[in-house]
């Protein structure tokens, strides 16, 4: 059986910008991950569609720490956001300072604004790339 | 299924930095297991490590096959777990079904870790790597960051402010940090303070220094025997009443339950479904508090509280021994320490220790029934053993 959609090719896109997801032909859950079997359903019929990129801010924090490679991004937001599709995401927030990143912006609306690429290390499958949000 | 005991259990002391390797810590905790119950090596049918990051601490893979020779079992199966950090509880819980199903008389099961080899930037690397490559690290989330958003989460729908809310993961702390300071086992045996919790460095906000466990080097193992091997061995057997496990995917993709933890949940139900009992009949709980709202997370997905109101009742002191459930006597995750692969069977080690009654100042008087809980990753493996006197 052939995915509908790889890793490659969701990343691809999203570093080009489009955020690609999969909908259910059987229950109409959407997947912001590429994936072969429906996780509400367990149906295999997908289809390839583009994410629109609007979403609501459900968590997120201030990383103080980070991992090494990446100590010259702290401090840096990390935000998960629900996009109307349905599915959450983990991506980068544009336009606010960490030091004002509290509860306030939870549930506030984001659209995605382009990628934001995570340039890869030596132990990662290459660049991998997040959505990057900006508040509206 | 036949009934399988723990017949003996060991464990190190729990560190920072300190020279052995990761199959020198086994080798100690698994001799104190072994030593105690008088089991031989020939008698070892099977053995099972959890090691999370065994690659990256020493250019280590395969330990397993290596332990089991130091250990005089060369010859015997022998494999690793990597389910992060409840690599050992896996393992043990393999070990359960093997002896169960009649394979095995006897099985040597466990973890050992050597994390603070690595040094912080790249632990905390590694640890983020049982978060999603693909769409969860790419943002830059570490360890503490995944329970950091979970924090706010929990502060907003619970609806307790976040002052309110740091207040009660403060105390899990300072609980964990209180009995930590008589297990002379411990990584930190000092009691925290208030003043001292308050003004230690955010990590990820809303999580302090204080709300965190350590990167730790330690091991511990068990003696997995069926009754009737085990009537050889030990006047005190620990029966394993009941074990679940049970898996998840990204974060992302536990949207419907965040910040409950299905996982969890559902391995609960299996160990308590299999035990028989409820979380009513369980005395004492090593519970998975990696950070102080794990802690709280945890004590409403096993049941002991209602959902929202786990940090009000530590705050009445219904989680310390002689309350209502008593929570890692131990001193935890945060006080004991946290060495990954290892933590499961340091779990089994204090919860085999507390039902014999041989944990002094920290004992929970007449306990009979006790539970282990670990939490992998985000949620990725979720663990619950269910422990209760067989004697």
């Amino acid at each position: 059986m052939e995915a509908k959609l790889t890793f490659k090719e969701y990343n691809e896109n999203l570093k080009q910008g489009r955020l690609i997801g999969l909908k259910c032909g059987g229950c109409g859950e959407v997947s912001a991950q590429p994936r072969l079997f429906c996780a509400k359903c367990g149906g295999q019929d997908f289809e390839a569609i583009e994410l629109k990129g609007g979403g609501a801010i459900q968590t997120f924090t201030v990383n103080y720490v980070a991992a090494e490679g990446r100590e010259s991004e702290a401090p840096y937001i990390v935000v998960i956001v629900e996009l109307d599709e349905g599915p959450w995401v983990m991506g980068s927030i544009a336009g606010l300072k960490p030091e004002e990143a509290s509860m306030d912006i939870m549930g506030r609306k984001v659209r995605m604004e382009g990628p934001a690429v995570f340039g890869g290390d030596r132990y990662s499958a290459g660049e991998v790339a997040r959505p990057l949000f900006k508040l509206v | 299924m036949r009934k399988v005991v723990i017949a003996g259990a060991g464990m190190t002391r729990f560190t920072g930095k300190q020279p052995r390797t990761a199959v020198e810590l086994f080798g100690e905790a698994a001799a104190e297991a072994i030593n105690e119950c008088g089991v031989k090596p020939g008698q070892v049918q099977a053995l099972f490590i959890g090691n999370y990051l065994g690659d990256f601490e020493e250019g280590q893979a395969q330990l397993q096959a290596f332990a089991a020779d130091y250990l005089g079992m060369a010859g015997i199966p022998a494999n690793r777990y990597e389910n992060a950090c409840a690599s050992a509880s896996a393992a043990i819980r393999d070990a359960f079904i093997w002896v169960a199903s009649g394979q095995y008389d006897i099985v040597l099961a466990g973890g050992a870790e050597c994390a603070t080899k690595m040094g912080t930037p790249l632990a905390t690397r590694t640890f983020a790597m049982s978060s999603d490559s693909r769409y969860e690290y790419a943002a830059g989330v570490t360890f503490p960051g995944v329970f950091a958003m979970l924090a706010h989460l929990y502060s907003k729908r619970y609806n307790i402010p976040l002052e309110t809310l740091k207040n009660y993961l403060y105390q899990v702390s300072i609980n964990s940090h209180y009995y930590g300071a008589r297990n002379p086992r411990a990584q930190f045996q000092k009691e925290l303070t208030l003043e001292d919790a308050r003004k230690s460095p955010v990590i990820a906000s809303p999580l302090q220094l204080a709300d965190c466990c350590p990167f730790t080097d330690g091991a511990a193992a068990v003696i997995i025997a069926s009754e009737e091997a085990a009537r050889k061995l030990t006047k005190k057997p620990v029966l394993i009443a009941g074990v679940g496990q049970s898996s998840a995917g990204s974060l992302l993709s536990q949207k419907e339950f965040l910040p409950r933890i299905r996982s969890r949940e559902l391995a609960a139900q299996q160990s308590y479904k299999m035990s028989g009992l409820g979380p009513r009949d369980i005395g004492v709980v090593e519970l998975h508090d990696c950070f102080s709202i794990a802690a709280l997370i945890a004590l409403e997905g096993l049941g002991f509280f209602p959902y929202g109101t786990a940090g009000l009742a530590m705050e009445k002191g219904e989680t310390k021994i002689g309350g209502k459930i008593a929570v890692n006597p131990s001193g935890g995750l945060k006080s004991k320490g946290h060495p990954v692969g290892a933590t499961g069977a340091a779990q089994a080690f204090e919860i085999v220790r507390q039902l014999r009654g041989e944990c002094g100042e920290r004992q929970v008087e007449g306990v009979k029934v006790g539970m282990t809980d670990t939490l992998g990753g985000d949620g990725g493996t979720l663990c619950n053993i269910i422990l209760r006197r067989g004697w």
